[in-house]
């Protein structure tokens, strides 16, 4: 079929270069089993191109805001547009750490103390007030994050009370809330899920092991900066833990296709949900691709596969 | 350090995951074959969330302030099509032909004619061509500096200099500025105070016109007392001029190595005065340099491309590229003019910024406490960009400024990019505010490196 696959990379959130990294990639594999694949970024072309190309599904490779708000994903629904991934209702709660974290600990999975906060309301309440508040709330060290952003932009590690306005400042310059959560030590993994015939399949662990022991963006972007280990150096029971909670969020949280759980294995052993993802990285230094391949997976063939299901949902 | 890139043979420790993919055998990776072989000079060569924030500045929705790249949309395209398809014909089976490792001796001509307009008078025999300045910065830096050398440079200087000097693995000691530029004063401190530490200065590194990113530059006598500064301590010289012909108000002030010839290594460029895509710099330098720089620039390219060099000097002979650098500076004076009336109507109280008579840049000091690049993502949500001051900087001072430009925006969309930089300084004050951060905090040394924009915008 002509005009297969249109991949979208790009945008215009904080995360485009890494976006066009996912684009660049995902392309290559796609041309590379012989797809005809168009790679396009998210501007005012972009309804025309869609127009142009009736027959195609959009593999939606857009990080940060728009890309995984679900509001694109809208917009392709609203063109009747195929599309690979969760639906736009999905995304708008997976991708805002405030609200996931709060739907998936509700559903009994093991997550941080977490607190979210916009920026209006320590000027309503009085800034210090709150901040000592968030001290014993929540305890030291704590991680301060932008509630809707993704590869670590604007999150600091927190050890001491004076470091917090700081933190919090460098949080609320991607977005209006922030939140505040336990610090938990341990093993980092990352789970993709993968829908294949027989529905949703945890991918192995990846054990991620920065060289800098700050999993920062130069850590995610730069080969040779961070360590990973797949199958994760965890015992089996823990794996299968690791595995079922990534399954879970996905269920939970009812997305489709392909998802990435970020999971921290506690110093006992026990798997905390950190994140998840409805456009995971797929750049030439993220894990889903290495859990991919660990399991004798090809990233190209698994994209064909879930533009297959892609089509499948539209039709239904 | 060991480097594992073969998967061993662990037995799977997750097969019994559920409903899990069963994986292979453990991978241990880090997914480049090469990491922990290469040089130390490449410590530091990493992905840089700041840097990737410019690729969002390139869309068009955002005002860029922060690319240096030149408005080359006036140059005559047709008249200079026809010259080189012309050129091409007739000269053809020379430029297209490796040359001289030196450069063609035409354009080395064509060159001392130009720099004669800054008061140079020199030889085209110590002319050496470069791809662009920046090579020449580059063999300079390779000709003097062994790891751990000292190059002296403006607090602060320009983003490009600070990492060809990083890839030879030299320290930076900024000097400090005033309105005329680098201060002899704090030069002569600077050199006491390294003599007596014992550290060995190379070069010091400066741009006398329209500093970048300043904007800031040295009057004729300041030039002479600098150099008096340098003779007396046995200090060599690189002056970067790349911005000089480019003034706004009266002639160009003679350069500083038309005042000294045998202390001076001088830096000349075609990238704002004609194109920066044909990579046409050369280095003026003393016969012994200059011998040196020749052999450097063979071991490197063997020869400067010489297609590039007939491009450059078929302009010179055909066109009047004294009249277009006369249409530059008007261009861009009405963007200077833009921006300093957008940056008075829309910055808020207790910001600065200087005043430049030429060139393409504004250097703002934000009001204390505020962190441009931690604000960075703010404004580019709000579809403006700038150069964080910390780029400017080898030690990571510079938190409280910026780098605005105006030379590739039209002067309505500077404006509307001061308005909305305007606002972002606004909201990111009403933050501080609310958190009551210390100023006392407000520039610490940082461990990091940042990075400017690429290539084309630095």
């Amino acid at each position: 079929m002509a005009d297969s696959v249109i991949v979208l990379s790009g945008g215009l959130s904080h995360e485009r270069d890494v976006s066009l990294r996912s684009g660049q990639r995902v392309t290559r594999a796609l041309q590379e089993l012989g797809v005809d694949v168009l790679e396009h970024d998210v501007d005012s072309h972009l309804i025309t191109l869609l127009r142009e190309h009736p027959d195609s599904v959009v593999v939606p490779l857009l990080h940060g805001e728009a890309g995984e708000d679900g509001s694109l994903r809208e917009v392709l629904d609203l063109l009747e547009v195929p599309y690979v991934g969760s639906t736009g209702a999905a995304c708008r709660v997976a991708f805002d750490k405030s609200i996931a974290t709060r739907v998936v600990a509700e559903a009994g999975i093991r997550t941080p103390v977490q607190v979210a906060l916009p920026h209006e309301i320590f000027r309503e309440l009085g800034a210090a007030a709150l901040v000592r508040a968030l001290g014993q709330r929540i305890g030291f060290p704590m991680m301060v994050k932008p509630s809707r952003s993704g590869s670590a932009l604007g999150c600091t590690r927190v050890d001491e009370p004076g470091q917090l306005p700081g933190a919090m400042v460098a949080a609320y310059a991607y977005g209006s809330v922030a939140v505040v959560e336990q610090f938990v030590e341990g093993t980092e993994v990352a789970v993709g899920v993968v829908e294949r015939g027989d529905g949703p399949q945890a991918l192995p662990a990846v054990e991620i092991r920065p060289e800098s022991g700050t999993y920062d963006y130069a850590a995610r972007y730069t080969a040779g900066e961070t360590r990973f280990l797949c199958p994760a150096e965890i015992d089996p029971a823990t794996a299968a833990a690791a595995a079922e909670m990534a399954l879970r969020v996905h269920e939970v949280l009812g997305l489709a296709h392909l998802s990435r759980t970020d999971i921290m294995i506690d110093r006992s052993g026990t798997p905390v949900f950190l994140e998840t993802n409805v456009a995971p990285g797929l750049t030439a230094t993220s894990t889903v691709p290495i859990a991919l391949e660990s399991a004798g997976l090809g990233i190209g063939e698994v994209l064909l596969e879930l533009v297959a299901l892609a089509r499948r949902r539209h039709r239904e | 350090m060991a480097i594992v890139t073969e998967p061993d043979q662990t037995p799977d420790p997750a097969a019994s995951a559920g409903r899990g993919v069963a994986p292979a055998a453990r991978r241990d990776t880090r997914l480049d074959t090469w990491a922990g072989r290469y040089a130390s000079r490449t410590h530091g060569m990493t992905a840089s969330a700041v840097r990737s924030l410019f690729e969002v500045a390139n869309r068009p929705e955002v005002v860029s302030l922060a690319g240096g790249m030149p408005n080359i949309a006036d140059l005559p395209l047709d008249v200079i099509a026809d010259n080189l398809a012309s050129m091409v014909f007739k000269e053809g089976p020379r430029a297209m032909q490796y040359g001289s490792g030196q450069g063609e001796p035409v354009l080395r001509e064509q060159i001392t004619e130009v720099m004669r307009l800054e008061g140079i008078h020199a030889h085209r025999d110590d002319v050496t061509l470069t791809v662009g300045s920046q090579q020449g910065l580059d063999l300079v830096t390779r000709l003097f500096c062994d790891p751990g050398d000292v190059i002296l440079a403006e607090a602060p200087s320009y983003v490009g200099a600070l990492g060809t000097f990083r890839s030879y693995q030299t320290d930076v000691v900024h000097v400090g500025m005033d309105d005329d530029g680098l201060s002899p004063e704090a030069l002569r401190e600077a050199l006491v105070a390294l003599r007596s530490a014992g550290r060995t200065v190379k070069f010091l590194y400066t741009i006398p016109n329209f500093q970048n990113p300043a904007g800031v530059t040295q009057p004729l006598e300041r030039r002479a007392e600098l150099l008096r500064v340098a003779r007396e301590f046995g200090l060599l010289v690189v002056e970067d001029n790349p911005y000089g012909l480019l003034t706004f108000s009266g002639e160009p002030i003679p350069a500083m190595r038309s005042l000294d010839a045998d202390n001076v290594i001088y830096l000349g460029s075609f990238s704002k005065t004609f194109s920066p895509g044909v990579r046409v710099g050369w280095v003026l330098a003393p016969h012994a340099v200059r011998e040196k720089l020749v052999l450097a620039q063979e071991s490197a390219t063997l020869c400067p491309p010489v297609f590039s060099q007939y491009v450059v000097s078929t302009y010179l002979a055909t066109c009047d590229w004294r009249g277009q650098i006369a249409s530059f500076r008007d261009m861009y004076r009405t963007r200077r003019d833009a921006m300093l009336a957008g940056l008075a109507e829309h910055m808020p109280a207790g910001t600065t910024w200087t005043h430049p008579e030429g060139g393409f840049f504004v250097w703002v000091t934000l009001p204390e406490g505020l962190d441009s690049q931690a604000m960075l993502p703010r404004a580019i949500t709000s579809r403006v960009a700038y150069v964080p001051g910390p780029a400017f900087f080898a030690d990571g001072f510079g938190a409280r400024n910026m780098r605005v430009s105006y030379c590739y925006p039209p002067p309505e969309r500077i404006r509307e990019g001061t308005r909305r930089l305007g606002e972002v300084l606004q909201h990111e004050l009403s933050l501080h505010e609310t958190f009551g951060l210390d100023p006392r905090h407000d520039d610490p040394p940082r461990g990091g490196i940042t990075r400017g924009p690429g290539a084309n915008q630095s």
